[in-house]
């Protein structure tokens, strides 16, 4: 089992904050943070993953003729999709609005929260 | 009686589904009525399992029990603590949607079900996160709760500062909730277990820490510490609270951000505290020290806001830092004291909100200065605003005032003149803003710093300006105030909370003259402060110092994102020496 998939995992995450912290486009912004969230993905497959396993799909498989990675994880990054999509549509839907309202998407052009 | 936990978090959603399928073709009375009795009834069950949480309620969704100690279930956990948060999540709930009967703006497109129904989910949200048993649960409840409150913060769409703040709220919340993600990813891969009871065998029998438990255990502080709006993952809060709509405002500020700090409390009771996982003195530190910079930072800027809901949140974030303060000095009376606190916080700070709520509706500002004086005919509202900024203050006997004295005792020291002075300036500051506004004591200031959101030009949540203020709205929170006056006044009910709580006998829940002391100069403190203030602005004007502090409060979603990496980071190496001489 290498490091390899934890180091991209890390780094995915690492790289999408470092866009978010210097974004100067909402709808970029959003896009990061569904690249931090992809981070999980790598990460959890990672965590399942063993070597010379295959899918856990028994119907054309007997149980216990060889490995199978952790369906647990899988069940949890499907999960994970769902939560993601989710929140990505919220927050479209918010930079939306604020696209509309103050006639801009650059988070350097907001100023009507401060202090 | 077990068998009811799951029905806490599906009767809130089967409300909500029921609300948005009938919502449009339902009357506004009939839909609303509909949201309250869906969140009435939740409520009523949380109290009823609460009542019989002892010995803790175990429930193993869907009937998948662990064979062999071997479980892939979804558990539910009714404990006192989680099931006391569910309790209060949900009656302010009720409170939130009684306030917002009827008078409140209508829905967009004139679906009458569509504001209850985001009640009632994220209602089930809360009420799922405080009972999760197991860690990717916890994460899928605290994220439904989260997007729900996104949500609810911008309902008002056509507001440019709702859908900013809410997306602030949105991209920060997210973040810390991934960070979590990733530390329950390093949790499974070293224990092979969700379960937090059985991570916390799993991280035991593997022995001392190292670098993956404690980057596991910065990663999922992270996430809950953002959502207890501790410095420096507080940005968000101000932002959002301040342009929420009021009902939203008093769940945020009354239990959502309470429950990262319950969330706190629980996973490193239950994961973390094991022999020698993460030495306790380690977290001690770690918190202790963001906790007082969160009380500091949330006071003094409190003191120098003018827009009132902002001057609430940023109070809210002090008095986070207390509680903060007291879970992680890891003993049981302070949890007592905790949990006694922030029962009587919940009460007095949603009522604090909704009078907020009355002004804005009433005179379309929310701003200290464009209202002086201005509401001197609202008397009611006045005295439910004295009443609840000196209990805010930790006046006895209300609720605040007992749990506050009953941590000041706990934590000891310098902390205790901490808690006394952060106590004091908050109060004080909510003092100054109801003296000018009610009373128009002293001359209308100035114009502050450039740099500061005015509250003036804000748009009434009702549908027109209102001529008078409806029952409801004061009904709300005088009975908020009341019942946070029974958390500290009636005899047992504090010891019940730390029966609760540890499941024992608690022997010292009561007022003792040193608690009553304690209470009393910190309310002294405050009228001081508010005396001071509103007489002689000069002295208390705002030093060049602030500017800076302020400057940090950019609205910037880039800014509040690298100070949430640096946040993590100063939790990492806080920790860091316990490792490495360990």
């Amino acid at each position: 089992m290498s490091v390899l998939p934890y180091l991209v995992a890390a780094w995915v995450f690492l790289v999408g904050c470092y866009g978010l912290a210097t974004s100067r486009n909402l709808i970029h912004a959003v896009g990061c943070l569904a690249v931090c969230q992809s981070a999980t993905y790598v990460l959890l497959l990672a965590v399942g993953y063993r070597d010379g396993g295959t899918a856990p799909v028994f119907s054309d498989l007997k149980p216990g003729s060889r490995p199978v990675v952790d369906p647990v994880v899988q069940a949890l990054a499907l999960t994970d999709v769902v939560v993601g999509a989710t929140v990505t549509a919220v927050l479209l839907a918010l930079v939306l609005q604020i696209s509309k309202r103050h006639g801009t998407v650059d988070p350097d052009e907001l100023s009507e929260l401060r202090g | 009686m077990h068998h009811l936990l799951p029905v806490l978090v599906a009767v809130p959603l089967l409300g909500a589904t029921v609300l948005v399928a009938c919502g449009q073709r339902l009357p506004r009375v009939v839909a609303e009525t509909l949201g309250c009795a869906f969140a009435a009834g939740t409520a009523g069950l949380a109290i009823v399992l609460l009542l019989n949480a002892s010995p803790p309620l175990t429930e193993w969704v869907g009937g998948w029990t662990p064979v062999g100690g071997e479980s892939v279930g979804i558990v539910l956990v009714g404990v006192g603590p989680g099931l006391g948060m569910a309790a209060v999540a949900s009656l302010l709930t009720v409170a939130a949607l009684a306030y917002s009967w009827h008078y409140f703006d209508d829905a967009p497109r004139r679906h009458a079900g569509s504001f209850p129904a985001l009640m009632l989910l994220f209602q089930g949200g809360m009420c799922g996160f405080a009972i999760a048993g197991d860690l990717f649960d916890a994460f899928v409840f605290f994220e439904l709760m989260s997007v729900v409150a996104y949500a609810l913060t911008g309902h008002r769409v056509e507001e440019a500062k709702a859908v900013q703040g809410a997306l602030s709220f949105g991209v920060l919340n997210s973040l810390g909730a991934y960070a979590v993600l990733m530390g329950i990813g390093l949790l499974y891969a070293r224990t092979g277990e969700l379960t937090l009871v059985k991570i916390g065998q799993g991280l035991d029998r593997h022995g001392g820490p190292d670098a993956l438990t404690l980057t596991a255990f910065a990663l999922v502080l992270t996430g809950l510490l953002v959502k207890a709006a501790a410095v420096p993952f507080h940005f968000w809060l101000p932002d959002a609270h301040a342009v929420a709509p009021t009902p939203v405002c008093m769940l945020l500020s009354g239990v959502m951000v309470e429950l990262g700090a319950y969330g706190v409390w629980r996973i490193y009771r239950t994961v973390f505290s094991g022999l020698a996982v993460i030495p306790a003195s380690d977290l001690e530190r770690a918190l202790v020290v963001l906790s007082v910079l969160t009380a500091v930072v949330g006071a003094v800027m409190c003191w120098y806001q003018r827009h009132v809901k902002r001057l609430l949140a940023y109070s809210t974030v002090a008095h986070m830092g207390l509680f903060l303060i007291g879970i992680g000095s890891l003993s049981p009376e302070a949890d007592d004291g905790v949990a006694l606190y922030i029962l009587g916080h919940a009460g007095v700070k949603t009522a604090l909100f909704a009078c907020t709520g009355v002004l804005l509706d009433r005179y379309g500002s929310v701003d200290e200065h464009a209202l002086h004086g201005r509401a001197r005919r609202l008397r009611g509202v006045a005295v439910l605003y004295v009443v609840s900024t000196l209990s805010l203050a930790g006046l006895p006997p209300f609720g605040i005032g007992l749990g506050k004295a009953v941590l000041e005792e706990s934590v000891g020291g310098p902390l205790t003149v901490l808690f006394v002075a952060v106590s004091a300036v908050t109060a004080g500051a909510v003092l100054r803003v109801a003296t000018r506004v009610f009373f128009g004591l002293g001359t209308q200031p100035g114009d502050g710093s450039s740099y500061e959101t005015t509250g003036i030009r804000e748009e009434p949540e009702t549908r027109h300006r209102l001529s008078r203020v409806p029952d409801t709205m004061t009904a709300v929170p005088a009975v908020l105030l009341v019942a946070s006056l029974a958390v500290g006044a009636v005899p047992g009910f504090a010891a019940a909370v730390g029966h609760a709580m540890s499941g024992g006998a608690a022997p010292s829940l009561h007022w003792t003259r040193g608690r009553l002391l304690l209470g009393l100069t910190s309310t002294l403190l405050a009228l001081g402060l508010a005396t001071l203030a509103v007489t002689r602005s000069k002295p208390l004007g705002e030093p060049s110092w602030m500017a800076p502090l302020r400057r940090l409060q950019s609205g910037h979603i880039g800014d509040y994102v690298a100070w949430m990496l640096v946040g993590t980071t100063l939790l990492a190496a806080r920790a860091l020496p316990g490792i490495l001489n360990g």
